[in-house]
């Protein structure tokens, strides 16, 4: 599975809060948690996601709430894909569960530019950046992992197998 | 093995776990909330689930906008009223019933000694103060947990953070606690455990134990926890206490000594961004809220009255407080805290997470700051994303709002 898409570069310690403000909780419409998405930090987020773009985050992406709601409004803004030094745990196991793909790729943000075009290899972890050509190794995802995103996330993998089973 | 390790190996049935292993662990309780708890629902019938796997063991407390607050939110209460309701959940609070979830939980007796608990909120780490292993997770995670009493967790490497000293006059738990962030960062203990020990722990209340778990999410920590020594019972059930060995292997240990500690203050926008009182003071504040899952607890309401008893809070300054159960309202009223609030010009809130996180009851406006004696200080947190939240202890909070500007509570004391 190879994903492609431009990139949208954040700092460190992006919170759960500037993903998806609190007041907006109360939503349970996915479209309607996409058009908040980041709008802490970027109040034109949504608008530019929504082409398709690949996140590139710092240290600790996703820290605070377990609000499932912020990977949801990430996903359905646009979001292909999420890069980052490293993710806080909550958010890391939100996302698969809901089918986002997110990979831990040491030296990301250093390398990768606001715009350029990457290329994601989600099998193997290979991260191109076509436009100033590098390539970064993200940490691959357990088998497990990737089958729940293959499925396109948990309720699907779990339907999936009470399906098998039956 | 450390405790957290013992506490996975017996709830997966095995006689040895080590760091980096995943597991399958059965759940012993399972909490969820007005805010998390309908997509949790939405999830477990997308599943194609009928049944939780067990109505006693999941526990659904009504806390985040309580009473609703709007007609989305009275919605929301709707959905999870009616799913207690069908699938007969026997530990249900309801608005009026029990509080803030994370002070409920083990107030009414669901959070035992070496159980694994899971909640759809990121501060139910709060719990490893009782010596339980807590996390929190997403809601769909739930719905999972809801339909089969399992989820997959992977071993973490446990920090220990020793902690030695006694505690100077009026400087507290939350200041041992931001202390302790500040030193570990907001990534320092990502997917790892944080077990917190030590001769100023084993002195220090539940309530205090409570804040230091509470806060563990902040450092990217999955659970704090704290052996237990002593326990007011609270539980009809048996359990049995866990506790490391003296072998047990940590991935470092951080010391900490606070006998010379001063108040501290996590100032915007991050947790560990962490300040000694002096470097921040006159800092003006315009609301100043005493409450929350960290610090809204009998012992956190005392301290704060302390300070304010005969005075009145500064002109331009709003103070909120919300006690985070019925019970601590009732205590509170009982122990005459809330005429001395009321006396210095409090507004008291019902038991509700009210504005730690933006919800309701003491929103904050561009360009406002608030003192907060709750745990997060993101941009738009508690509200305006130009709005500014100070964290501190209640009796840093309460000499604040006297003051007006920040203020360190042990100079409210000598005036006093």
């Amino acid at each position: 599975m190879t994903i492609k898409g431009k990139a949208v570069k954040f700092g460190d310690n992006v919170d759960t809060d500037v993903i998806l403000p609190g007041p907006y909780l109360v939503h349970t419409d996915p479209n309607e948690l996409a058009k908040h998405a980041m709008e802490g930090l970027d109040p034109n987020f949504a608008e530019k996601a929504a082409d398709g773009v690949i996140v590139v985050g710092g240290k600790n992406f996703g820290c605070g709430s377990s609000r499932e709601q912020a990977p949801i409004a990430l996903k359905y803004s646009g979001v292909k894909c999420v890069l980052a030094e490293s993710f806080a745990r909550i958010f890391y196991r939100n996302s698969i569960t809901i089918g986002l793909p997110v990979l831990t790729c040491p030296g990301v943000s250093g390398r990768v530019e606001e715009g350029d075009m990457l290329a994601v290899d989600l099998q193997s972890g290979k991260v191109e950046d076509r436009t100033n050509g590098s390539v970064l190794e993200a940490t691959r995802l357990p088998e497990f992992i990737m089958e729940i995103l293959e499925d396109g996330g948990l309720i699907e993998h779990l339907k999936r197998r009470i399906e098998t089973n039956e | 093995m450390n405790i957290l390790e013992k506490i996975l190996a017996n709830a997966s049935g095995k006689q040895q776990v080590s760091p980096g292993e995943i597991i399958e662990a059965n759940i012993d309780a399972a909490m969820i909330h007005d805010l998390t708890g309908p997509l949790a629902i939405k999830s477990f019938r997308e599943i194609g689930a009928k049944k939780v796997w067990d109505n006693n063991r999941v526990i659904i407390i009504l806390d985040h906008l309580v009473p609703a607050s709007s007609i989305i939110s009275a919605n929301l209460h709707r959905i999870v009223r009616n799913f207690a309701e069908e699938q007969n959940i026997q530990n249900f609070y309801d608005v009026g019933r029990g509080g803030v979830c994370h002070q409920v939980m083990p107030e009414k007796g669901h959070v035992r000694p070496g159980e694994v608990i899971v909640g759809a909120d990121s501060h139910t780490c709060t719990y490893g103060a009782f010596g339980a292993f807590a996390t929190g997770i997403g809601s769909t995670e739930m719905a999972a947990v809801f339909a089969t009493g399992k989820l997959w967790f992977r071993v973490p490497d446990v920090i220990k953070v020793e902690v030695t000293g006694k505690l100077p006059s009026m400087v507290t738990p939350k200041d041992v606690t931001l202390n302790i962030v500040g030193r570990i960062g907001a990534d320092g203990a990502i997917y790892k455990g944080l077990e917190f020990g030590g001769s100023t722990i084993r002195e220090m209340s539940v309530d205090g134990r409570m804040v230091l778990c509470n806060m563990a999410v902040e450092m990217g920590a999955k659970a704090g926890i704290i052996t237990l020594d002593y326990v007011k019972a609270r539980t009809d059930k048996p359990f049995k206490p866990v506790k490391s060995d003296p072998d047990a292997a940590y991935e470092r240990v951080v010391d900490v000594d606070v006998s010379a500690l001063e108040p501290q203050v996590a100032v915007p926008h991050s947790v560990d961004n962490v300040k000694p009182i002096s470097e921040v003071e006159d800092v003006k504040v315009d609301q100043a809220f005493i409450g929350s899952c960290t610090n809204g607890r009998l012992e956190d309401l005392r301290s704060a009255a302390q300070i304010l008893k005969g005075k009145k809070i500064a002109r331009g300054v709003r103070l909120v407080v919300i006690p985070a159960s019925q019970e601590i309202y009732l205590d509170a009223l009982q122990e005459g805290l809330i005429k001395t609030f009321m006396d210095a010009g409090a507004t008291i809130g019902n038991p509700n997470c009210g504005p730690c996180l933006g919800g309701h009851m003491g929103i904050l406006a561009e360009g406002e700051a608030c003192i907060s004696s709750s745990n997060r200080n993101f941009v738009g947190r508690m509200g305006s994303s130009k709005s500014f939240v100070y964290l501190a202890s209640p009796a840093t909070v309460a000499a604040s709002a006297v003051t007006g500007k920040i203020t360190d509570p042990r100079t409210a004391k000598e005036e006093a």
